[in-house]
């Protein structure tokens, strides 16, 4: 038994829904309570859908356990297909229907449905949302290609077959899902980034597609793993009985991008075109169609160097995030982790690299204390990161699901491909910036011209003095402590208020001739040298000490 | 029944006074798209800030209530879900352990808690995992210091607006007796409508006013002969039974929406305290007078307009009755989760005749009747709404309703307004 209060991943049977409702033409009949269809919700609120997800809910109540519960489920069953008409059947049940013992999908099993059917075994108090998905899309994935499994020993097919076969090469771009971070305009994106490199899509899925389409998955000469939460078993499915290569590297920054074009030419034997070649020390041709390479060169980005950046996502997403906040935006990534369970060893890699030790874990709490003991200055995380660094006073750009209706916006946004690093720039950079302008706002609030009435775009609560570059007030000990709601963070205050009261006069002086942007590291800084050093009063000459100690 | 109001004849009778005889109930089971009780901890931890409420269920409890809470405001909001694991199934015995460590860890971290609600949920229920023995045994190790109260919000028990019906059901065994008169209005109301009834009570000269549930959970009403309880809300009918079990009077009104039906909810107090005819118009005229006012500029949108209701939170009977004959609303269905004839009658008898109502749901079937009828407005979950919009059809979505101040004269204006703002907003939209 294990305590929540907010989640990052629904239920494994909320992972099924996504993939059902990215696809057409397919079905999902679930076993499930009443109440279970909240999470219809989910589509056509958070993605704003026209259409009711194709789910269809047994809602049982009390009284029909006493009688047929099986009855229920094949009505359920027969109704649906006979009214939506679906070219695949997925069954399964909730948590409840899973206690009850119906084994929906072995009844759909014996009904002669005469349409492809997936029994779903998705466990619900071991698993969760992204697990069901992974396994809903390969299982689906595998009962519509069972009649072409190659027999064991069958030679693995020329990735270059493209070639004999006269005709261009072409791959499926495996994971895109509803529910997933802008999924939507990354096919788009990379589909074009393919077709400028005569590199054809097959089947996109499950976002968009139809059984039909999963039929034609081992038409391609490569899968392009694009979101591993979801795809990553399926790839490894097809890779192992179809023989089909996997493309494992996610094209999200222009590192990582110019690397997937790269393998992707490696992959299906295509030469690499000159303008991909890397050059030493300059982006290559190709990756000067993003403008981040250049805008992060240009004198305004020298105040991006080094910011303190905190990252919690999915792995797909906290992964790409901590390479391109540490190589392509120069900024100190300060702490990385990841709900991703399944992912962890991915995450733990990026990481290390980074010499730091990832954070794998399913409570945002400890993730928003995280965030705060590392002094982070932006925060690149979640919607739940989203209201922890609200609380913290810290920027926050949004990077991965758990989403919310915002950050699925009308305009094009991809992530991945070179218009992805542009978004990406923007995103990220932006609210450094509204960080910057807070902190002109708190430095000029006793200056006779300024007009009271300016709203912290931050939102009501953010405390007043926590600002991007000022992270000591919401570091260490009680600033972790239980209640941060908005308006309650006298605790750090406190701690504030006390470690201040170690500053003599002219230490205070001193530090406050320090620019404002470097200022609470100063003092942070100082205060942690004092600490070590065991001084009762921070003087002017501690703080020189202190500075002296730190440049080394 | 005689309606209590039609004891003060000169306060100018609203209703009909003969009772039509029930118009046929469509009866349909299959797919309900209804949330379950779980969610009314939504608005019912709002109302007690010193109480806590732990679902015992699954990540879906968990993710149900996140999702229909909206956003995560609060670090540690006052409610969570113990999730139970594949450990928790296997044993029973040590579900029981793991809960009290899990109370326990939470009241540390959480000092100000009074009342802790365990709530049972399904996964909770078909394992039958007792948690009446379980506050039993959390009562005594805790030693008053938190008050621990169980009840149930599953879905395979309740819908939606029930967990509240459920939740003060678990709190009246601890509602001390007393004979004493006193007015008890019941069902959560948002703090400034309460206020405002409040006034408006004191006004009328009723003397003793008092709330369940209360503002804080600890400071509970008596309960006893003396009381006439009122409900607020038309979803909870086993407190209000309960109540009357307790000695109380329960007292038939049609529930507090609209001008109209505020008007008779209060007459329905008035009477039972034998406010004079007089003090009754003097207090309430202004108020049905501005709120009529306020209700006009809705009204011109509203009138002649279809209405299709779809069951969900409880409260559509009531609003059609106030859509119908303060708005001029058509009624096309009044869908309801479940009919209680007995807390409905008033409400009920103010609807126009012929009104087709339906219980329960297969939503496929409705939704086949929504398009058939086209009306200009139906009011549904949050999970229909742009489905329907998409096809063209107008919506309100339901969940608003249960966190909006709506109830009252002073807030007609405001009900009819979110009824309204659609349809306006359809008409400004020059899109094709």
């Amino acid at each position: 038994m294990e305590l929540t209060l907010w989640t990052y991943e629904g239920p494994p049977h909320v992972g099924a829904m996504r993939i059902a409702t990215s696809m057409e033409g397919v079905h999902y009949v679930l076993h499930a309570p009443q109440g279970d269809t909240y999470a219809d919700l989910l589509f056509t609120m958070i993605e704003r859908r026209g259409l009711r997800p194709p789910v269809t809910y047994t809602t049982f109540q009390a009284r029909d356990l006493g009688g047929d519960t099986a009855e229920l489920v094949q009505r359920s069953i027969r109704q649906a297909v006979e009214r939506f008409q679906p070219e695949a059947l997925l069954v399964g049940e909730s948590c409840t229907a899973e206690l009850i013992q119906d084994q929906p999908g072995a009844l759909a099993g014996g009904m002669n449905l005469g349409v492809p059917l997936v029994n779903l075994e998705l466990p619900a108090y071991s698993k969760k949302e992204n697990w069901g998905a992974a396994e809903t899309f390969y299982q689906l994935v595998r009962t519509l290609l069972k009649s072409q499994l190659p027999a064991p020993g069958t030679p693995r097919p020329s990735p270059s077959r493209w070639r004999q076969e006269g005709r261009r090469p072409r791959v499926n771009l495996l994971g895109p899902s509803l529910l997933g971070f802008r999924c939507r305009d990354d096919v788009l994106e990379i589909t074009r980034l393919l077709g400028e490199h005569g590199i054809d899509v097959a089947v996109v899925a499950p976002l968009g597609a139809r059984p039909a389409d999963l039929v034609r998955i081992p038409t391609a000469d490569a899968n392009v793993c694009l979101y591993m939460e979801v795809a990553g078993p399926v790839c490894s499915w097809l890779e192992r009985s179809f023989g089909t290569p996997v493309v494992r590297t996610v094209p999200i920054g222009i590192g990582a991008t110019a690397a997937f074009l790269r393998e992707l030419h490696g992959v299906l034997d295509l030469e690499l075109p000159a303008d991909l070649q890397a050059v030493e020390g300059q982006p290559s041709e190709a990756e000067r169609r993003s403008r981040l390479p250049w805008y992060s060169r240009s004198v305004d980005s020298t105040y991006l160097t080094g910011k303190r950046v905190f990252i919690f996502a999915d792995a797909t997403h906290a992964i790409a995030a901590a390479r391109i906040a540490s190589r392509e935006l120069g900024f100190q990534v300060v702490g990385l982790g990841s709900y991703s369970r399944e992912q962890a060893r991915e995450v733990r890699a990026a990481a290390a690299e980074l010499g730091l030790e990832a954070l794998i874990t399913d409570d945002y709490l400890a993730v928003e204390k995280a965030m705060g003991e590392a002094a982070a200055e932006l925060v690149l995380g979640t919607q739940m990161e989203r209201h922890s660094a609200k609380r913290l006073g810290l920027p926050c750009a949004v990077i991965s699901a758990p989403l919310h209706v915002q950050d699925v916006p009308a305009r094009y946004s991809p992530q991945m491909g070179w218009e992805g690093a542009n978004v990406i720039f923007d995103s990220w950079v932006h609210p450094l910036m509204m960080g910057l302008e807070e902190h002109l706002i708190g430095m000029f609030r006793h200056d006779f011209e300024f007009v009271d009435g300016h709203r912290s775009h931050l939102g009501d609560g953010a405390p007043a003095a926590a600002g991007a570059g000022e992270p000591e007030a919401t570091a260490e000990g009680p600033a972790a402590a239980p209640d941060l709601a908005p308006g309650t963070i006298t605790a750090a205050d406190a701690v504030r208020e006390a470690l201040e009261s170690l500053w003599t006069a002219d230490g205070e002086a001193e530090l406050a001739k320090i620019p404002f942007f470097v200022r609470g590291k100063v003092r942070k800084n100082t205060e942690a040298f004092a600490r070590e050093r065991g001084l009762e009063r921070i003087d002017a000459e501690a703080l020189y000490d202190a500075k002296a100690h730190f440049s080394r | 029944m005689e309606a209590p109001y039609l004891a003060i004849p000169s306060m100018g009778v609203s209703a009909p006074p003969v009772q039509p005889s029930p118009p046929d109930i469509l009866k349909q089971s299959g797919q309900r798209e209804v949330f379950c009780g779980l969610t009314s901890i939504v608005w019912l931890h709002r109302r007690m800030p010193d109480a806590f409420f732990l679902v015992v269920g699954s990540r879906t409890c968990a993710h149900l209530i996140q999702s229909a809470a909206g956003v995560m405001i609060f670090a540690e909001p006052r409610f969570g879900t113990a999730i139970l694991g594949e450990r928790d199934l296997a044993g029973l015995a040590d579900a029981n352990e793991e809960l009290d460590r899990l109370v326990k860890d939470l009241l540390e971290r959480r000092p100000e808690i009074r009342t802790l609600f365990l709530v049972g949920s399904c996964p909770s229920e078909v394992i039958k995992l007792d948690l009446a023995k379980a506050a039993e045994r959390l009562n005594n190790q805790l030693l008053g210091r938190v008050r621990v109260l169980n009840y149930s919000g599953s879905g395979i028990e309740t819908t939606f607006t029930q967990g509240e019906d459920n939740a003060l059901l678990a709190m009246l065994p601890l509602l001390p007796s007393s004979d004493e008169e006193q007015l008890l209005i019941v069902g959560t109301l948002a703090d400034v409508v309460e206020d405002r009834f409040r006034l408006i009570f004191e006004r009328l000269g009723i003397p003793t006013v008092r709330s369940l549930p209360p503002r804080r959970s600890t400071d509970l009403p008596p309960v006893g002969k003396g009381t006439r309880v009122l409900l607020a809300q038309p979803f909870l009918s086993a407190t209000a039974r309960a109540l009357q079990h307790r000695g109380a009077t329960l007292l038939s009104a049609p529930y507090p929406f609209g001008v109209e039906g505020s008007r008779d909810w209060m007459a329905a107090a008035a009477t039972a305290f034998g406010v004079p005819a007089d003090r009754f118009a003097t207090v309430l005229d202004p108020l049905v007078e501005r709120g009529r006012l306020a209700l006009a500029p809705h009204r011109q949108v509203l009138a002649g307009k279809r209405l299709f209701l779809l069951p969900d939170s409880q409260m559509e009977i009531p609003l059609a009755r106030f859509l119908s004959r303060e708005c001029g609303m058509e009624l096309v269905e009044v869908g309801t989760p479940y009919l209680d004839r007995q807390l409905m009658a008033a409400d009920l008898a103010l609807l126009p005749p012929a009104t087709q109502l339906s219980e329960g749901q297969d939503v496929d079937l409705q939704l086949e009747r929504v398009r058939a009828a086209r009306p200009d407005l139906v009011l549904c979950g949050l999970g229909l709404a742009n489905p329907l919009e998409a096809e063209g059809i107008a919506t309100k979505w339901s969940i608003e309703l249960v966190f909006s101040p709506i109830h009252g004269c002073d807030q007609a204006g405001e009900l009819a307004e979110l009824f309204a703002r659609p349809l306006r907003r359809r008409a400004l939209l020059q899109l094709s």
